[in-house]
């Protein structure tokens, strides 16, 4: 059985359809990478899975039980299902140690000490033990970003979805929160957005490449990349690949 | 002089009305605000009635309604308690609408942050959004309590002793109209001055740190 299974998603917003049909699965402590160009239902794709922005067709289970099911506690779903956002989003109010408890806090129904505890353990595995009481506006972005790491990792979830976790960050930041995610490989599920080849090259397992709201290609990075089957991932990975660099 | 311990006395009714006013708007403000935001199509309607038919009609007609009018249909309250009420329900519209300001001003990334670690909507906007909203209203909020200790002076029309009330009523006795007066002037100019004071301390001290600074660095060096 598969850890995640995406089985024939469709969403439309209005008269657009976004998502035409998307059918993947992962397996436990996998990473797999999304790319494709912009506005093709990536980011739409992460919604969907997390229920923010629910199938209107399709289903998608988790852990053997399906998460589509109407009558089912999201809340809780969402726990195991860690996010994190391209512009942070951040609780302005709330310094980094905070940011990460409170969720264990307020969700999980720890004490304060445990879960003040824990993030520091959260916070420590990032990188950002020494920041723990500064407040978002005093971090820079990749900081910001770690801590949103750590915030999604301090719920314990199964899978942490990522998008486009970069694309906000000026390029001498993006190094550190791209090792961040690189030492996460194997011990938690990702699924990332991400222009980041270099990352989708040495750290996914698999890599899927979506266009115009359907999965074009998927498979290992190594196939993807010296052997694809269709000419439209060539082409792409050919013109990303240029602007991105190889590595 | 002899007339000091009746101003005093008046001086004590129009701060309890002020306050009392303030506090009960206040969680008036919060229920409309985020019904106003968050309530779905006919809660928020019923909060935006509310808010327009209060900011649309003056507050001394408000008052004649919950003092002379509600009696007719069975409702006979103090003057005092009329006064508390009209004020109450007054201030909260006007507080809802500062409020409503501020939750719309925060990020709506937040509150999905909130919501992906599993957070209900209701935890989100307790934990997240309102601590943050209240914050952004404080200085808002100084103007309601100066608005209010003024517009209590109001009430005395209804017969409620406070500080305007009893001072008209001393200077009709002894026909120092300019004494009394400015005394009475002078006694809401310092509680003013007092109350945006200690409010402004409130709102340092609640500041959240490194928020906002960048802004004002640049405005100084723009300067």
């Amino acid at each position: 059985m598969h850890m995640l299974e995406v089985k024939d998603i469709h969403k439309s917003y209005g008269d657009l359809e976004v998502l035409k049909g998307i059918s993947f699965s992962m397996n436990k402590g996998e990473t797999a990478v999304i790319i494709g160009t912009s506005g093709t239902g990536k980011s739409t794709l992460l919604r969907c899975i997390n229920q923010l922005h629910p199938p209107d067709k399709g289903e998608i289970w988790l852990d053997g039980v399906n998460i589509t099911d109407p009558k089912i506690d999201i809340n809780k779903i969402r726990q195991k299902i860690g996010f994190v956002f391209q512009e942070f989003n951040l609780f302005n109010h709330l310094t980094a140690l905070r940011n990460v408890s409170i969720g264990l806090e307020k969700v999980k129904g720890f004490t304060k000490e445990k879960a003040e505890k824990k993030a520091i353990e959260e916070l420590k595995r990032v990188g950002l033990k020494d920041q723990a009481k500064q407040y978002p506006a005093q971090l820079s972005g990749g900081q910001k970003q770690r801590v949103g790491i750590a915030r999604a990792l301090a719920m314990d979830p199964t899978i942490i979805l990522f998008d486009e976790p970069t694309s906000a960050l000026d390029p001498e930041l993006i190094g550190d929160v791209l090792d961040v995610m690189k030492s996460l490989a194997h011990k938690v599920a990702m699924l990332v957005v991400t222009h980041e080849m270099g990352f989708a090259r040495n750290v996914a397992d698999e890599i899927i490449f979506m266009e115009g709201g359907v999965i074009v290609e998927s498979g290992p990075p190594k196939q993807m990349f010296q052997n694809p089957k269709k000419a439209r991932t060539k082409e792409f990975l050919g013109r990303i690949s240029t602007l991105y660099g190889k590595d | 002089m002899e007339s000091l311990p009746s101003l005093l006395d008046g001086l004590y009714i129009t701060l309890i009305l002020t306050f009392i006013s303030l506090i009960a708007g206040l969680f008036l403000g919060i229920g409309l605000a985020l019904g106003r935001v968050y309530g779905g199509k006919i809660v928020s309607a019923i909060c935006i009635g509310y808010i327009e038919i209060i900011r649309g009609t003056p507050l001394l007609v408000q008052l004649f309604i919950i003092y002379f009018a509600f009696p007719s249909i069975g409702i006979t309250l103090e003057a005092i308690d009329a006064a508390l009420l009209g004020l109450s329900l007054n201030s909260g519209a006007y507080q809802a609408e500062y409020l409503r300001g501020s939750i719309q001003s925060i990020p709506s990334g937040q509150m999905v942050a909130a919501r992906t670690i599993g957070m209900t909507k209701l935890q989100s906007i307790k934990n997240i959004v309102l601590p943050q909203a209240l914050r952004i209203s404080i200085p808002a909020w100084s103007n309601e309590l100066i608005y209010l200790l003024k517009y209590t002076s109001i009430v005395y029309i209804i017969q409620v002793k406070e500080l305007t009330a009893e001072g008209k009523f001393i200077a009709a006795e002894t026909f120092k109209f300019l004494e009394i007066f400015a005394i009475i002037a002078i006694i809401y100019l310092v509680l003013t001055i007092v109350f945006s004071t200690i409010i402004e301390k409130f709102e340092k001290k609640l500041r959240i740190p490194g928020l906002g600074e960048k802004a004002k660095i640049g405005l100084r060096n723009a300067l």
